[in-house]
């Protein structure tokens, strides 16, 4: 089996289990006042500490959530809701067109529900938004803006978006900026110190870390109004006992794959660059999506679109003969839409629909790559057969 | 369906790349997992065929909503297969609710089952999976299909009468029947329901899907309304007499009874039935039960369930789904057929297909373009 899904999520690594069943025997509470409930405390705060230390932020700063969906809802409604609680004319939220669900979804919901106006960033053809551009959206009515909120690195087409010019400019007007850093944290330097942000997102298991962990890092001076309400236990922003096993987990693997990225990027990167050359050459016609720099794209991240073939009927194909890919980001029915990360880049519909995503993680060898060289032209080629068929009608 | 270069016209043999059609019920979760244990390589596939679907079934109908992609899945898991859903909502509403709806906008009473099976089970997804490396489609239809030695294949009717499904399978051609699959026909549903259960396939105790998938709360007449408006028009008596006005003749179908709101009584005192529906003046004709007695009938468009047939013979035909069936005679031309009836049958309306047998297997299928009645209209 080839897995060329590593975006979607990655095995967790051996270090991270063993920190986790290291914590799932001990009993405690971290939020009890005995001894019991004190060492769970120690674990979470020294996990803290650590996961301050790989994220460049400080400990305070890091808020535990159950993921990245948590971490993106709490950053945008939380600020959303703060921002507008202290002066009702914020209501813009300046968003990317190309952000994850989890962000997009609750920037359309605050739409929906809280009077908010969304306003699109213009992105070009690799999908990335340019510091001129979100100046000139703020500039437009600075004190309207409740929050600007823009990924770090696209979870689709791999694009690294400039996200420390953006915050500069945000920062000039002092209107709060967050960023998903789910799909960048360990593929490229994240510091959120550097970063300028008020709010950043990341997860456990795109890192080798435990699924159902994840943290928002958010300036001290920003206070969201929480999505839990309850104990109170994460500087009264997020509710929920504390999980002790997940932090512990989260933040071993957070540590590793910071401290190996330069490394693991170089290797990746060339890996990826194999693959890269594999479908070239399987399919001399596909279009390579996102960032063909080095620099701007995501070490292990590919993204192709292959004219003529529906992307579901390729990943079909391929999953038959044992390689694992994707078709970018999934719906709830399974039902494959065109990707709105493609279409906002401008990429034609029917062309969109032709994509599918490799991504390459810690476990990638040249055998994964092989494998995909050897079930690509077959593949490419029943599926175009399969798209002649509907074009024919 | 769409030729390829080196697609067997006799069905392939052994083992055998099979897609399997899922709807989420029991009966297509069972056929998928009998072929499997027919030593076939099985793929399920959910057709999506609802452009905005629902989260939820409302009552017990439904094979298009979130919920019953889900069943689908869970049922491919417990089996042990690759599952995926393939977006047809398009070509569904193209070739099946479009033609539906025109169908009876021009008078006539269409099945649209019959239409799903012609256009999208046996063509959009027979011709995508045999493109991408499939040798069958296989569903959870009530159909028996027989092999013979010399290569022909027969469809036939199903051991369990009660749910015999050829007649919405006859319009399958020889090409179509050749890359089919359906392991239900020679089971009957109990047994089906209980097998669903030994299998641990949670949806053992769904009920069976009834009425018409995309119109999810059985109001038809409403559904065509929305799309087709309202235009009051005659309720005409056999002689011309107005009796009374409707708010669209599509809104009726032939051998209605109820819902004429006709304030008097006819002078014999008998019930009034839809007798005709002419789309083009937008009347409805009423009379008596016996003028709804169709002794032949004229039907276009036949498909050969198989080897094609031709000429003057003997047949029994069904004309609508969980019809009886009846002797005809039936002469069979390459564009349409003649059908008279040995005795008159009643309810039978143009869109309707009139579906020919010999003795268990599956003639052809013809769509009905009119009728003869034994009284005047």
């Amino acid at each position: 089996m080839a897995y060329l899904d590593h975006a979607a999520t990655t095995p967790m690594l051996p270090e991270s289990i063993a920190a986790m069943t290291a914590q799932f025997g001990a009993v405690g509470n971290a939020s009890s006042l005995h001894a019991a409930g004190r060492r769970a405390r120690r674990v979470v705060e020294e996990s803290r500490e650590s996961l301050g230390e790989s994220l460049g932020a400080r400990p305070s700063e890091i808020v535990l959530t159950g993921g990245g969906t948590e971490s993106d809802n709490l950053a945008v409604k939380g600020l959303y809701w703060s921002r507008h609680d202290a002066d009702p004319a914020r209501r813009r939220v300046l968003c990317s067109p190309v952000e994850h669900h989890a962000v997009l979804d609750a920037v359309h919901w605050l739409a929906a529900h809280e009077g908010a106006e969304v306003e699109y960033l213009p992105v070009d053809g690799l999908g990335r938004v340019h510091p001129e551009a979100l100046r000139e959206a703020i500039e437009r009515a600075p004190e309207t803006v409740a929050l600007v909120t823009v990924m770090w690195a696209n979870n689709e087409v791999g694009t690294i978006q400039p996200i420390r010019e953006l915050a500069a400019v945000a920062a000039e007007f002092d209107v709060p900026m967050h960023s998903d850093a789910v799909q960048a944290l360990g593929q490229v330097p994240v510091s959120f110190a550097d970063s300028g942000l008020t709010a950043l997102t990341v997860t456990g298991h795109k890192v080798g870390g435990p699924y159902g962990v994840g943290a928002l890092l958010l300036a001290r001076s920003a206070k969201p109004v929480p999505l839990l309400h309850g104990g109170g236990q994460e500087r009264d922003v997020r509710s929920g006992t504390l999980d002790v096993p997940g932090a512990a987990g989260f933040a071993v693997a957070a540590a590793l794959a910071v401290e190996r990225r330069p490394g693991y990027a170089g290797a990746v990167g060339a890996l990826r660059d194999e693959l890269l050359a594999v479908v070239r050459s399987a399919a001399p016609d596909a279009v390579l999506n996102g960032d063909p720099g080095a620099d701007g794209r995501l070490p292990a991240n590919a993204h192709f679109s292959f004219p003529g073939c529906e992307g579901d009927a390729l990943l079909m194909l391929l999953d038959a003969a044992g390689v694992e890919c994707s078709t970018g980001s999934a719906c709830s029915a399974g039902v494959p839409q065109p990707s709105h990360v493609l279409l906002a880049m401008g990429v034609d519909p029917e062309l969109a629909r032709a994509s599918l995503r490799f991504s390459l993680g810690h476990t990638s060898t040249a055998a994964d790559v092989a494998a995909l060289a050897a079930a690509l032209p077959g593949a490419v080629e029943r599926a175009r057969r399969a798209g002649l068929v509907r074009a024919a009608r | 369906m769409t030729d390829f270069p080196g697609a067997p016209t006799t069905p392939p043999t052994g083992r055998l790349r099979v897609l399997a059609a899922m709807s989420g019920g029991v009966d297509s979760a069972v056929a998928a997992a009998r072929a499997v244990e027919a030593g076939h390589e099985v793929t399920g596939v959910h057709l999506a065929l609802a452009s905005n679907p629902q989260s939820f079934r409302t009552g017990a109908r439904g094979c298009c909503t979130l919920e019953d992609s889900r069943d689908a899945r869970r049922a491919a898991d417990v089996i042990g297969i690759p599952f995926y859903v393939w977006d047809l909502a398009e070509r569904f509403r193209e070739d099946v609710i479009d033609d539906f709806v025109a169908e009876y906008a021009a008078g006539r009473t269409p099945n649209p089952c019959l239409r799903c099976n012609e256009k999208i089970k046996f063509a959009a997804l027979l011709d995508k999976a045999i493109a991408l490396g499939f040798d069958a489609v296989c569903t959870g239809h009530y159909a028996r299909i027989v092999d013979h030695a010399d290569g022909t294949r027969e469809l036939h009717r199903a051991v369990d009468a009660a749910k015999d499904q050829s007649y919405v399978l006859g319009v399958l051609d020889a090409e179509q029947l050749a890359h089919s699959l359906f392991p239900l026909g020679d089971t009957t549903k109990d047994v089906i329901r209980e097998e669903a259960e030994r299998r641990g396939l949670a949806v053992a105790k769904k009920p069976d899907s009834h009425d018409i998938c995309f119109i999810t709360d059985g109001d038809t007449q409403g559904f065509l309304a929305e799309r087709l408006g309202t235009a009051t028009g005659d309720i005409l008596d056999t002689d011309g007499t107005k009796l009374g006005e409707h708010d669209g003749a599509y809104g009726f179908t032939i051998g209605q009874r109820k819902g004429l709101r006709l304030g008097r009584p006819a002078a014999d005192g008998k019930p009034r039935y839809v007798l005709d529906i002419s789309p083009v003046d937008n009347t409805v004709t009423v009379g008596p039960v016996e003028g709804l007695d169709v002794h032949a009938l004229t039907a276009i468009r036949p498909r050969w369930c198989g080897t094609p047939a031709a000429g003057e013979g003997r047949y029994t035909a069904q004309l609508r789904a969980h019809g009886e069936e009846v002797p005809v005679t039936a002469v069979l031309g390459e564009d349409e057929l003649h059908v008279r009836l040995d005795t008159p049958a009643r309810g039978i309306a143009p869109g309707q297909a009139v579906v020919l047998y010999d003795g268990t297997r599956v003639v052809g299928s013809a769509t009905i373009a009119s009728t003869e009645r034994a009284v005047g209209v």
